[in-house]
């Protein structure tokens, strides 16, 4: 429950999930259902009223303690002064990594991003997507086994967005972390994610959770296959049963 | 860079000529009634060509001509040596040097001040308002106090017109340096939670430098506070030294020219330690990633 300017309002309710090891679990819903909300609490930035939640066996703040996680927020939130390499190495910085450790995880996860070369500029000569993929590297960096993705890719055109959705999905498979990824749009929920949350608002609760029948396997036009169109279909009902569209 | 300078030279340069015929005008207009009135004494008529010579070139005009100035800069400058009383440098430097202690201890405190005030809430409700309160003091009459109580505890020379430089600097890096610190938005300090950093490492990774292009604005008012500040405090010392005692001096004896041109080596000096600022200030911000404009 948050306060808010007429009480409290509550942001997430019942809600009973388990993440296993090595998934892609994506949470989609309309605006105000609680996934990013959802995404705090299990990174120990907001503090949920009641229930229990467990990140590794761990309370979420000990989790954050820990380092845990990596978390990418939907903004790149890069630091303009600077360079893309010392924005990278700051959570290294933070978490006491020597410096020639810190070079070698720098240059480790910028060629992981594609990003090889760009070490030296400052965010502001990085396109929107460039960015967001160096945000991603930080978050790599420190080798947490798990990822919080909110909604990383929303600001980015479609044309950027399906090319990052493809690299994130080969980035996953080669480094096996664990991924809880919100986003409100359809057809990345379902090309990335083993599974999908489909979640419902006021008070944001899970409406439905899918399990994904798609291989492993996955370019880019598997989303003309018929497959990917049975689940696409069986989120959006997920939704529409839920009340997202009612306005 | 060649055409960005004749762009902006030649739009300067007018204004300056334009500025340097309306003063001749009005220096003429000025001085004329003194000119006339010791024709009239000596009983004989002037000439119009006369009257404008005359107006450009007394002893002690109303206002003093640009030439007349800048000839009397350059004989206290460049026509004295250093060391002289009489040199501007030597009084230009008095000056400086309490404005640059004024300016560096006003600086430490505001920075500090500013930290704490981010730091505690009840600095940020108990040490804000003081440091408001502080600047509706006239000056003009706090300078002479702090003159005095400083001298009557044996604290003389250089250090009471620093204090008094200090006291006008400390006030727009506080109210900057408070406003750069609080500038990281809420994304960038949850980010820094997510890595469990601790508040000194957010102050040094994530306030300092994202305070640092608001350090500087500040520091530009500051330093001509400061020198304000150093000036004021040397008028209720009595003239002995420095661009202030200058002015009184002058004022004492009518020696306009020389008020005036104390005020415009003061003006200089200003210009000078802003602009100084300023080309740290974009070294600095280059090396911090600043875009190139």
């Amino acid at each position: 429950m948050f306060p808010s300017a007429d009480g409290e309002v509550r942001a997430l309710d019942r809600v009973n999930l388990e993440i296993g090891r090595g998934e892609f679990v994506s949470f989609i819903g309309p605006s105000g259902c609680g996934k990013t909300s959802f995404l705090r609490l299990v990174a120990g930035l907001e503090h949920p009223t009641g229930g229990e939640l467990e990140v590794n066996g761990l309370s979420p703040d000990e989790a954050r303690q820990s380092r845990a996680y990596g978390y990418v927020f939907q903004a790149a939130g890069l630091l303009p002064w600077r360079t893309i390499a010392r924005n990278i190495a700051l959570p290294l910085e933070i978490m006491g990594y020597s410096r020639a450790e810190q070079k070698d995880r720098i240059a480790r996860v910028l060629s992981l991003v594609e990003l090889d070369g760009f070490g030296r500029k400052f965010p502001w000569q990085l396109s929107g997507g460039m960015q967001q993929r160096a945000s991603i590297a930080r978050a790599l960096s420190f080798d947490a086994d798990l990822l919080l993705m909110d909604e990383p890719f929303g600001a980015l055109d479609e044309i950027v967005r399906d090319r990052l959705n493809g690299q994130l999905r080969d980035l996953w498979k080669r480094t096996e972390k664990t991924i809880a990824f919100v986003t409100h749009s359809i057809l990345e929920a379902v090309y990335l994610s083993t599974r999908i949350v489909v979640m419902s608002p006021r008070p944001g609760r899970i409406h439905r959770v899918i399990e994904s029948t798609l291989p492993d396997e996955r370019p880019l036009d598997i989303r003309d296959s018929p497959e990917f169109a049975t689940l696409a279909h069986e989120v959006r009902e997920g939704l529409r049963a839920g009340h997202s569209y009612d306005a | 860079m060649m055409r960005s300078l004749s762009r902006h030279f030649l739009p300067v340069l007018t204004v300056v000529l334009l500025l340097v015929a309306v003063w001749y005008a009005a220096a003429v207009a000025m001085n004329a009634k003194w000119t006339l009135d010791q024709a009239e004494r000596a009983d004989r008529s002037v000439a119009p060509a006369e009257l404008v010579r005359d107006t450009l070139s007394q002893d002690r005009p109303k206002l003093p001509a640009p030439h007349q100035i800048a000839g009397e800069l350059w004989d206290t400058t460049v026509g004295k040596k250093i060391t002289s009383k009489r040199s501007l440098v030597y009084h230009a430097w008095i000056t400086l040097s309490a404005t640059l202690s004024g300016f560096v201890i006003g600086t430490v405190l505001g920075i500090v001040l500013a930290i704490g005030i981010v730091h505690s809430r009840s600095m940020d409700l108990s040490v804000m308002p003081w440091a408001i309160a502080s600047q509706t003091v006239p000056i003009l009459a706090l300078a002479p106090m702090i003159i005095v109580v400083l001298n009557s505890v044996g604290v003389t020379g250089l250090l009471p017109k620093a204090t008094i430089s200090a006291y006008l600097s400390f006030f727009p890096v506080v109210v900057g340096m408070v406003a750069g610190l609080r500038s990281p938005d809420r994304l960038q300090l949850d980010l820094l939670r997510t890595y469990h950093a601790d508040r000194s490492q957010a102050f040094r990774k994530l306030r300092w430098p994202a305070s640092v292009p608001y350090l500087f604005t500040s520091l530009k008012v500051g330093i001509a506070a400061s020198l304000i500040g150093a000036i004021v405090g040397e008028l209720p010392t009595g003239a002995v030294a420095g661009l202030g005692a200058r002015l009184l001096a002058g004022s004492y004896y009518g020696q306009t020219v020389q008020i005036w041109s104390a005020l415009f080596a003061a003006a200089l000096l200003a210009a000078l330690l802003v602009g100084l600022l300023g080309l740290i200030q974009r070294i600095t911000l280059h090396r911090m990633g600043a875009m190139e404009r």
